[in-house]
């Protein structure tokens, strides 16, 4: 019931926005956040956008994980 | 990079580090969200980990904790002449004290089932000598979309849409769990999308005053094992913080906008759990000014608490206390075509993870 999938905006319409998941086009809500722009990403809930997606956030969480295995591989 | 295997590697040798030197005592964690359990049990993470690293299930699926009153109030409104009962799919299976909606839509009662909140303004309007029910169950991050459309509802002046209110706020759940005196718990995964909308730091009381480690995760695998790993370097340190294993996802303020919408349509109200009886502030009921949105109350009903079937232990389930497997009624009675409890009909049940990971012959418990 907490699913969520991540979705980009392609366009805003007032408290709507048309985005695309994975391909899919899709009509959802907007109005639970702020200032969308076109391109963002966001988190789709029960056909609502229920937050924006950081995507410095996602590239340092990557970069995290990408350095622990580096590391591990160079010592071995 | 979440779904490297390199990756998952990496953070399952730091966990094996830290839970060598913690041994011989063991460590339990608890996810408390549905769509976590079915991830771990799905990827396997449980064998995964170190014998003395155990994750136990919370109470993170809406429709297992709804009390089975409630659906019996549900399925008594279905019923009723000019009554249109709306649901997420996932209540639809789910028995209450007895029978469920399914069985009621099949004995000719009109129950529909909806993807998002907004759907419930066309049924409205098509149906107005109806009055549309929604059967509103769901955390802290369905919420804001039911509040939202009741603002646009009241705003459009629709009066036949009425809604039951079940949703459920966490945080007050995981501090009644962290006192529990049948389970010790040393760690709490929390959920990413409830923290999205409240923010990480609704966490910091059972952090703070029941010293309870908190850190929010993802749903990948590998966001998941830096969710234990994060955790378990707060055990070794004897340290009780709030942590975001979520970053892309969660901040510890969460969306405010969100918060004041939910604040707006609902108050919190005392509420009852399937397992738990009565939590104080756990629930959402109507604000004075959105009263009349309230279905149980419109229809005049008095909801009784219901009780569970003889010899389903959901409860205790949804309490970490018990696993399924230590169920009688598990897989033999009770099985996702012969629901007897919700957890093993609820696509996020931890019972419905377990017997699906049986049946295809996966025995990861």
């Amino acid at each position: 019931m907490c699913l969520a999938v991540p979705a980009r905006v392609i366009e805003v319409e007032g408290d709507y926005a048309r985005v695309d998941i994975d391909g899919i086009r899709m009509r959802i809500c907007v109005a639970l956040v702020d200032d969308l722009a076109v391109g963002e990403y966001v988190l789709v809930h029960t056909g609502f956008a229920i937050h924006k997606l950081d995507l410095d956030k996602a590239i340092k969480t990557l970069e995290l994980l990408r350095r622990m295995v580096n590391d591990h591989e160079n010592a071995e | 990079m979440l779904n490297d295997p390199r990756a998952a590697v990496r953070l399952v040798r730091e966990i094996e580090g830290i839970a060598l030197r913690l041994a011989p005592r063991r460590v339990t964690l608890m996810e408390v969200c549905g769509t976590h359990t079915a991830v771990i049990v799905k990827s396997g993470l449980r064998r995964l980990l170190p014998k003395n690293i155990q994750l136990v299930s919370g109470p993170g699926c809406p429709v297992c904790v709804t009390p089975p009153g409630l659906i019996d109030a549900a399925i008594t409104l279905a019923g009723r002449p000019r009554v249109i009962l709306v649901t997420f799919g996932d209540m639809l299976r789910v028995p209450g004290g007895g029978g469920s909606l399914e069985a009621a839509r099949a004995g000719g009662a009109d129950v529909r089932v909806i993807y998002s909140p907004t759907e419930l303004f066309a049924l409205a309007r098509e149906n107005r000598s109806s009055r549309i029910v929604f059967f509103s169950a769901g955390f802290e991050t369905t919420a804001p979309s039911v509040a939202w459309t009741l603002m646009q509802a009241e705003r459009s002046g629709i009066e036949n849409l009425f809604v039951i209110a079940a949703n459920k706020l966490l945080p007050p759940a995981l501090e009644v769990l962290a006192q529990a005196p049948d389970l010790r718990i040393d760690g709490f995964i929390c959920p990413g999308h409830v923290s999205a909308i409240i923010g990480a730091s609704a966490f910091e009381a059972v952090a703070r005053t029941h010293h309870v480690p908190a850190v929010v995760s993802g749903f990948e695998p590998v966001d998941i094992l830096l969710a234990v790993l994060m955790l378990l370097r707060q055990v070794q340190a004897a340290k009780a913080l709030v942590e975001i294993a979520y970053m892309r996802a969660v901040t510890f303020g969460g969306n405010r906008r969100a918060q004041v919408i939910i604040r707006t349509v609902f108050k919190r109200v005392d509420s009852e759990w399937r397992g738990f009886s009565l939590i104080p502030d756990s629930g959402l009921g109507f604000t004075k000014g959105y009263a009349r949105f309230d279905a149980v109350m419109e229809a005049g009903m008095a909801v009784e608490s219901g009780r569970p079937a003889p010899g389903c232990m959901c409860g205790e389930i949804l309490r970490g206390v018990k696993s399924p497997e230590e169920c009688g009624l598990f897989g033999t009675t009770c099985t996702p075509e012969t629901p007897i409890g919700p957890c093993i009909v609820s696509s996020e049940g931890t019972c419905a993870a377990h017997y699906n990971q049986k049946t295809a012959g996966i025995d990861d418990f």
